[in-house]
């Protein structure tokens, strides 16, 4: 009905604020030698899953997170109880890639 | 039994990408509350920053059917939408969820909600209370905290917070709770709990807000169970009447444990800098004196 | 055709359409002079007579609102107020329209506070105006039945709500004879509320009203989208379509029901009418005995009221206007500042336009205050010598002002 198309009525879309991974400053990095869920194999923890406000966060083991959409707030970092997220400052990736000894390739 | 974290449904109806602050505790709790309505719900949202969340013309971030509303108007939009899905004959279809904040539920909109919890209207009342007029750039609320600066008390805000909950109590509604959106798994509980309940169910969840109340978006959860530990938030629920406490604060009164001084709690966020040692002193009372309160009434006692 | 002619107040009669239109949920705060509407709808509802749904609010704002939301559900909605009601209500007087939704409100026109005065003028109505209602104005009781019936189809044709103004008092409790349609014939002429534009179904979810930028903006699917300025340029067509709408549904009601009321504007004595005496509501019928009472002193006068208000019916008005030597408006309002509401429109619309009357203006019955037909005779009869005498423009006369009471 062309009427309906006059009223401001929205559809539901990922991304409506665009890629949000493009306000972060910091990205979670994940270390799956320390991810609870990965030492086990199966989808158990999950602690960061739930805390995401973006859910961004797809449960597994381990979880993965969508950095196309990660605002980078360092909740899950905050939460993890094994410490296996590392907020890792956003400088570093894209312009370069750092090294296992932490220098700049 | 409360719902642990890997038995919450992995199911999403809020979507990634939205416009909401990073570290936004409305977000996390949002997952939560669609998903323990599965999604077969229809919300109504006045201006607030969960509108900011939902999104802008023509794109949507929420999955459910959702109605944006005037400012004060949530409950009466919700008892309107109520009546009309009674009246077409679809109200088994979905669960009516007002979802307001602070401003929204205790100042502009009191009315509203007020005569539709006297009314006993049939919907799902919840106000995520970050404290402030966060939308419109962090100016004081009727909600807003003992000795917190925002825009318009720049001195820190004089007065205590409205009890919201005690007041929904008077109105003799079947279900009151208190909440916080650091525990996801304790608002899913009580909206699954709330959805089984006829009539108005008024839930109150504290949220906080890292651009309104200063901290690093990280430590939105941490502070929000900080806030419960010194007793500042009280997770619990009045049903038909009935006080109990819940999940942390359960616990806490359990194990007997003192509080968390609140000057920890304060000194985590900048809205409390600069409090005097008097001003902290009269928060800390204020709370010891609810608490008590509330372990009177976990243990049987009454209000009045 | 089985109607039934009673003896009833105007509130009773909007009370009677309502039930005839089988409206599904009501909301409404009382407020002198509309309550005896919301009293008798009450008193049905609870009886089963009117199966509605019947929401006791607990201000006008939240009445408006609760029909926002049940509209917006697909629910056939109603409330009436008046005065500092329709002012409270007045931020969802303007979402109504916005949002596009069918509702239909009584106004049981009443002075606006302060100071407080809860008798008849068109303050209230006139003040809203610009909100983008359709709003139409009655001179009857009998009016004020068959107009709130057509108001439901008028409003689910062009998804715009209607408001139907009535002089508070002075019909709202007024006794006159009401002819109340056979339910069954009504049924027939307005049939059950269909087609919303929203959707509120989990299965399909939207996002409605949500916050619409200045600028178009894309969808998912990269599909240009309007921006707030197109969704107004929609609602104003849909406005200016009323305009056919209004006399089509009258029409359809006069072959339906056997009563038709002019559509946008009726007419008294204008076939050969120099001076044009020009209202709404129940004044302009006062006026037809002002016309007759002028014509015996040998000045051709007419009348011509207005019955929809919005949209302004430009082209009817230049229609029945043109070539006469003096439009009389009458209003029962101010724009405080400037003049009477419908002198502005009405004088606006005619600028420029060849063969175009002189058009004065007077403003009377403020707060209740008494008009009678000799005051509006001698108002005329002023106006045309004034008018014969040289003056092209003349200021507002107060009608019946006590100046002796300052």
């Amino acid at each position: 009905m062309d009427a309906q198309r006059e009223i401001s009525m929205a559809s539901p879309a990922v991304g409506e604020a665009g890629a949000t991974g493009q306000w972060r400053n910091k990205r979670p990095v994940m270390d799956p030698a320390l991810c609870l869920a990965a030492k086990a194999g199966r989808v158990t923890c999950q602690i960061c899953w739930v805390h995401c406000p973006d859910g961004c966060i797809a449960q597994g083991a381990s979880p993965v997170i969508d950095l196309t959409y990660c605002k980078g707030c360092g909740i899950c970092a905050q939460e993890c109880p094994a410490d296996a997220i590392e907020m890792v400052a956003e400088a570093l990736h894209g312009a370069c890639e750092i090294d296992e000894s932490g220098e700049a390739r | 039994m409360a719902t642990k974290i890997l038995d919450l449904p992995d199911i999403s109806y809020v979507l990634p990408g939205n416009r909401s602050c990073a570290g936004c505790g409305i977000g996390i709790a949002l997952r939560q509350i669609t998903a323990a309505l599965e999604g077969k719900m229809v919300m109504t949202v006045p201006a607030s920053c969960l509108t900011v969340l939902g999104g802008m013309f023509p794109i949507s971030s929420v999955s459910i059917p959702w109605v944006n509303v005037a400012f004060p108007s949530t409950a009466a939009a919700a008892s309107g939408i109520a009546a009309g899905l009674r009246a077409t004959g679809r109200a088994g279809e979905m669960t009516v969820l007002a979802m307001a904040g602070d401003g929204g539920t205790g100042d502009i909109g009191i009315q509203a909600l007020s005569g539709a919890a006297e009314r006993n209207e049939d919907f799902i009342y919840l106000c995520y209370d970050n404290e402030a007029y966060m939308n419109t750039g962090t100016q004081r609320s009727g909600l807003t905290p003992a000795g917190a600066r925002t825009t318009t008390t720049w001195a820190g805000k004089r007065e205590n917070p409205k009890d919201l909950p005690l007041i929904m109590e008077a109105h003799g509604i079947p279900y009151v709770a208190s909440t916080s959106a650091a525990y996801p798994a304790d608002v899913y509980d009580k909206v699954v709990k709330a959805r089984g309940i006829h009539g108005l169910r008024y839930i109150h969840m504290n949220t906080p807000c890292p651009s309104g109340w200063g901290f690093d978006p990280k430590d939105t959860v941490r502070l929000g169970k900080l806030a419960v530990d010194c007793g500042l938030v009280v997770l619990y629920e009045v049903e038909g009447g009935d006080f109990h406490l819940t999940g942390r604060s359960a616990s806490l009164s359990k194990a007997g444990r003192p509080l968390v001084p609140v000057a920890d709690y304060l000194a985590t966020q900048s809205r409390f800098r600069g409090m005097s040692d008097e001003a902290i002193a009269s928060v800390q009372s204020w709370v010891d004196e609810r608490w008590a309160r509330y372990l009177a009434r976990d243990a049987g006692a009454c209000v009045t | 055709m089985t109607a039934e002619t009673s003896v009833m107040t105007g509130n009773e009669a909007a009370a009677a359409a309502v039930k005839l239109a089988r409206v599904q949920v009501i909301a409404a705060y009382p407020i002198t002079p509309q309550s005896p509407v919301v009293e008798q709808l009450a008193a049905w509802v609870e009886s089963g007579e009117l199966p509605a749904e019947f929401v006791p609010v607990e201000s006008e704002h939240s009445a408006m609102t609760v029909c926002i939301g049940a509209s917006t559900v697909g629910a056939r909605t109603f409330t009436a107020t008046s005065a500092n009601g329709l002012a409270y209500m007045t931020e969802q007087v303007w979402w109504a329209p916005g949002a596009r939704l069918p509702i239909v409100m009584c106004i049981a026109n009443r002075a606006m506070a302060a100071p407080w005065n809860v008798l008849n003028d068109q303050q209230d109505s006139m003040s809203v105006r610009d909100a983008g209602w359709v709003q139409l104005y009655c001179r009857n009781n009998q009016e004020i039945l068959d107009t709130t019936v057509q108001a439901y189809r008028i409003a689910e044709r062009l998804h715009l709500p209607v408001m139907v103004c009535y002089d508070g008092f002075l019909l709202s409790h007024t006794m006159m004879p009401v002819s109340v349609p056979d339910a069954a014939d009504v049924d027939a002429f307005l049939p059950a509320f269909t087609g919303q534009l929203t959707i509120v179904d989990p299965a399909d979810p939207r996002n409605i009203g949500p916050v619409t930028l200045a600028d178009p903006r894309a969808d998912a699917e990269g599909v240009l989208r309007p921006g707030y300025m197109e969704v107004r340029a929609f609602h104003q067509r849909a406005l200016l379509d009323a305009l056919e709408v209004i006399p089509e549904v009258d029409a359809a009601y006069g072959d339906a029901i056997g009563r038709s009321w002019g559509g946008l504007v009726w007419e008294h004595l204008m076939d050969d009418a120099d001076v044009v005496l020009v209202a709404a509501g129940s004044l302009a019928t006062q006026l037809t005995l002002a016309a007759e009472a002028l014509r015996s002193e040998g000045i051709k006068a007419g009348v011509l009221g207005i019955r929809a208000y919005r949209p302004f019916p430009v082209a009817a008005l230049r229609d029945r206007l043109g070539g006469r030597e003096l439009a009389l408006v009458f209003d029962k309002a101010l724009s405080y500042g400037y003049e009477g509401p419908i002198c502005s429109d009405l004088r606006g619309s005619l600028l420029g336009v060849e063969g175009a009357p002189a058009v004065f203006g007077a403003v009377c019955g403020l707060g209740g205050r008494d008009i009678s037909p000799e005051q509006l005779t001698d108002s005329a009869r002023r106006a045309t010598a004034d008018l014969r005498a040289g003056a092209r423009t003349r200021a507002t006369e107060w009608i019946n002002l006590h100046t002796e009471a300052e």
